[in-house]
């Protein structure tokens, strides 16, 4: 069989362990954000934590992790629905566009991303 | 009477398939829903199914009752009947041939890929390669699949992938082999698996679980399957 192009890392259990991996992260992520705003935080104190450089690590990993578990999903999605079986010749394209937008959503997220987090 | 609304196609004679309704006399017995297609067919000799052994061994007659895909001859009617009403269709997903016959093709050729034979290069024992009762153990829960194809025509990632999806039957077989160990193909088998969708099609969602005939569960051997594949390549 063919190999996708478009799959995160070409292969079924690569992908699947990103996807797994990349969910514990983001689980991790949230719970920490999720307890700090529950705890209460003002604006210096969340200017504080965010100065850090391990908390900038910490959102950069999950904000990669957001995108690969994302592209991983996706892909998945496009893969069944997006189809010359179910659409016809058109399924093919659509695809690819879908796939196309994806990325760049993904990519200019991830870009802005970095800036918010270093104050670029 | 029991309402019975069945999909008939005849691609001869009908520009395309349509649902009919049949009353049936079902003497107030709780039959079997292929005893209600044989009443059916007495009537109406047109109406075409496969059957064979009528009791649940060949997994001719798979078919899909009142939404739920399972093996007509085994189906009681308390079972499978909702409000006095049983709509008989084709498994889904497959292309029909005729009623509720399908063409199997898709189904046989993933089954076909995960080789499903036993492999050995070793030179042969004089008289059998044995096995412990606890390795034989492992089999269980595996050998029985009839290939009905109940489960994969339940699967969604069959119905959109069918050509590159291997489906729960097919990867029941699969691990049912990569278990077996007088079996020395393993390396090979698991390195025809790792792409995105023979097995990796599958979420989970044990659909396949939920309608085997034979109480099997090709997502637990999926699971498997995983495991192998991550432990050897980690």
């Amino acid at each position: 069989m063919v190999t996708p192009v478009t799959s995160l890392g070409r292969s079924g259990l690569y992908d699947w362990f990103v996807q797994r991996a990349s969910a514990v992260i983001l689980l991790a992520y949230f719970l920490f954000v999720g307890w700090t705003l529950v705890c209460g935080v003002d604006y210096e104190a969340w200017d504080a934590l965010f100065s850090q450089t391990w908390m900038r690590v910490f959102s950069l990993l999950a904000l990669v992790s957001l995108c690969a578990h994302a592209w991983v999903g996706l892909w998945a999605v496009f893969t069944d629905y997006l189809t010359e079986r179910m659409l016809g010749a058109a399924g093919n394209a659509l695809r690819l566009l879908a796939e196309a937008v994806s990325a760049i959503i993904m990519f200019t997220y991830f870009v802005w991303g970095i800036q918010i987090l270093w104050g670029l | 009477m029991l309402q019975v609304s069945i999909y008939r196609y005849n691609p001869e004679t009908d520009a395309e398939p349509y649902m009919q309704d049949v009353q049936v006399d079902t003497g107030g017995k709780d039959l079997m829903v292929l005893d209600v297609m044989e009443l059916i067919k007495a009537e109406d000799a047109t109406v075409v199914y496969r059957r064979s052994c009528r009791e649940g061994v060949c997994g001719s007659d798979g078919v899909n009752m009142n939404g739920i895909n399972g093996l007509a001859c085994v189906t009681p009617l308390s079972k499978a009947v909702r409000k006095n009403k049983l709509v008989l269709r084709p498994l889904p997903g497959l292309p029909v041939i005729r009623d509720l016959v399908v063409d199997m093709s898709l189904f046989y050729a993933q089954y076909e890929k995960v080789q499903p034979y036993l492999q050995n290069h070793t030179p042969a024992p004089a008289i059998e390669r044995l096995q412990t009762p606890e390795e034989r153990e492992k089999l269980d829960g595996l050998y029985e699949c009839i290939l009905c194809a109940c489960c994969s025509t339940a699967c969604p990632s069959f119905w959109w992938n069918p050509e590159r999806f291997i489906g729960p039957a097919g990867l029941l077989q699969a691990y049912r082999f990569l278990a077996d160990t007088r079996d020395t193909a393993t390396e090979e088998r698991l390195a025809r698996l790792d792409d995105p969708f023979s097995v990796f099609r599958c979420h989970g969602i044990q659909n396949c679980v939920n309608v085997c005939p034979k109480g099997l569960n090709p997502t637990r051997a999926i699971g498997h399957i995983r495991s192998m594949l991550l432990s050897r390549a980690t």
